[in-house]
């Protein structure tokens, strides 16, 4: 028996359509790896393994009956962001402790419709406000590859499950980075599509004109399968593009030659680390020895994409974040009015990092200040965007580092909050220009810690860049999971 | 010093934070760091520049006036953490004259 671990999604759902696996077996297998490494990675804040076996045993079912499905039997993760009905929704916050939503978000109804068995939901930085997962008010959870370092974030339960096999994929969300930062820390694939591709009806909202919902898998084919399922227009979020989605698995396999890559030379200047420069200049070689070609680009307002986003962000996220007032679900402390009421609920309910961004917010739209910060970050931007769109005039895909570094150590970044967003320099002008991003993993640095590669693509060419990402997995072969985590054989 | 403590104090009370008072300290000070980082801006030009809200064009969408089902009482309220039969409970917001 092949290690399931190694297979893709279209592999694994060949064993159960010949009947050679059951999803219930599937199921199993990974909740006992659940059960056996979890407690050392805390990536789960919770494991629904009663229901992950009856929708298992469905899914055997709808199998027997000739039923077919994209993710029909197949074992997820699920960052703990999205509303699904009958399953608490934390957001990894004590201000939404016990939140059961009453409907599913339209990704997880996709996701549903697709037959996919929901193994827990993963650990995450509360409402997603955060580059190292250790803003999540429940645990820490730790990098597979070490444990004495984060695993990125905000995503970084959903990249942690991934890297260590303990689920076949998962989906995470991306504001600034939180899905391809994780993904490259941790070495697995992820992807951020643009704004508007992937439904966010049902998304626990952190900045509305920033998030963005993408897959993060162990491997391209899966990347291409999972956004097949959750990427399409959706009624229900009216900032959701009105065009259907490709086929991406039509991308597997075609070359890239004549591709032309951009690179820009503000991404690759001082502060990357000597073995992130090295595996970057690695794979641009390999791109080019598949026949693409390499373009010097310029991206002139990088430096000032960190400032930008963390004035828009949070000016987002304390509007958004509005709704939590004690009344109609979570939190709800007592008080002698209602404001009092209002400020002890959410005194109490959010995080050092989440109350934080609400005063930034909240003080970058206030009277007076409103021009100096908000309105004049929402004109960088557009520059921003514009040097996105100058750009890709010349190339049809850009390669950059997903980050300078590779995963730092719990606690490093803790008590600097700036040096925390820092860190997410090279992944935030992508979502303030609305586009596709992905990581891809490229290597792993003298510490053995993996190193991501970023494909940075045109607005809706997702497609594109799975196809340049297969043809560089397939030639630069790296490590998926750790040595500690790998198995055998499957339990049967 | 970009702001003091009372600046923080006054923009939790606009956001309904309740804060400790080391929090203001820690706060105030985390504040300006940032917020003179954010300064960096002011060094481009941004005269005529459009400001953007959203990255793709975003249109109003409509939809046809059409009465549907919507979520029923008992499950909008299923969350709630005071509530009087199928309302919401909260504390008085109109002060009564004794």
């Amino acid at each position: 028996m092949e290690n399931i671990l190694d297979m893709t999604i279209m592999q694994v759902r060949e064993l159960l359509r010949k009947r050679e696996i059951s999803s219930v077996e599937l199921t199993n297998y990974f909740l006992e790896r659940i059960a056996k490494y979890d407690g050392e990675i805390s990536s789960y804040l919770r494991v629904t393994g009663e229901y992950a076996l009856k929708t298992a045993k469905e899914a055997d079912e709808k199998i027997a009956g000739g039923g077919t499905g994209q993710l029909l039997g197949i074992p997820l993760g699920i960052k703990d962001i999205y509303c699904t009905k009958g399953i608490e929704t934390t957001c990894a916050s004590q201000i939404l402790r016990g939140f059961v939503p009453p409907y599913d978000a339209t990704v997880i109804k996709r996701l549903k419709d697709e037959g996919y068995v929901h193994l827990g939901r993963l650990n995450m930085d509360e409402f997603a406000m955060g580059s190292s997962t250790e803003n999540s008010s429940f645990q820490t959870t730790k990098n597979p590859w070490d444990l004495s370092r984060i695993p990125g974030g905000s995503s970084g339960g959903s990249a942690a499950a991934t890297a260590a096999g303990l689920c076949i994929a998962s989906i995470g969300t991306d504001t600034g980075g939180s899905i391809r930062q994780p993904a490259s820390l941790c070495g697995v694939v992820g992807m951020k599509p643009t704004y508007g591709r992937v439904s966010r009806y049902g998304l626990v909202a952190f900045a509305s004109s920033l998030d963005q919902i993408g897959p993060i898998t162990r491997n391209v084919s899966d990347c291409a399968v999972m956004m097949n399922v959750i990427a399409g227009h959706d009624p229900m979020d009216s900032t959701s593009i009105p065009q259907p989605a490709p086929d991406y698995t039509a991308s597997l396999g075609k070359d890239i030659k004549g591709l032309k890559i951009g690179i820009p030379k503000e991404y690759f200047r001082d502060g990357m680390e000597a073995d992130v420069k090295k595996e970057m200049d690695a794979s641009i070689a390999l791109f080019e020895r598949q026949g693409a070609s390499v373009v010097d680009i310029s991206l002139p307002h990088t430096e000032y994409a960190v400032a930008t986003y963390y004035i828009i962000c949070t000016a987002e996220a304390s509007s958004n974040l509005a709704r939590y007032d004690g009344v109609k679900y979570g939190l709800r402390e007592s008080g002698k009015d209602i404001i009092d009421m209002y400020k002890k609920t959410r005194f109490k309910g959010f995080g050092k990092e989440v109350k934080r961004r609400i005063i930034l917010g909240t003080y970058v739209l206030s009277s007076g200040y409103y021009d100096a910060y908000y309105r004049k970050a929402s004109k960088v931007r557009t520059l921003i965007r514009k040097d996105f769109d100058d750009a890709f005039r010349t190339c049809d895909i850009i390669v950059t580092p997903v980050s300078p570094t590779t995963a730092f150590r719990i606690g490093e970044k803790m008590e600097d909050p700036l040096a925390m967003y820092l860190s997410d320099i090279f992944t935030i002008p992508v979502n303030l220009a609305g586009l596709p991003g992905m990581s891809v993993p490229c290597g792993l640095d003298n510490k053995g810690l993996p190193i991501g590669l970023q494909i940075i693509g045109k607005p809706l060419d997702e497609a594109l860049m799975i196809r340049a990402a297969y043809v560089f997995e397939a030639e630069r072969k790296v490590e998926k999971i750790p040595e500690r985590y790998k198995e055998k054989s499957v339990s049967r | 010093m970009k702001i003091d403590k009372g600046v923080v104090e006054y923009v939790a009370h606009l956001g309904r934070l309740a804060l400790e008072p080391h929090e203001i300290e820690l706060y105030t000070a985390q504040l300006n760091s940032i917020l003179e980082y954010m300064d960096t801006l002011n060094a481009l030009d941004t005269e005529g520049v459009e400001a953007t809200s959203h990255a793709i064009p975003v249109a109003c969408v409509l939809r046809d006036d059409q009465a549907k089902d919507s979520f029923a009482v008992v499950d909008s309220t299923m969350n709630a953490p005071q509530k009087i039969g199928s309302s919401f409970k909260v504390p008085p917001i109109i002060e009564v004259e004794e």
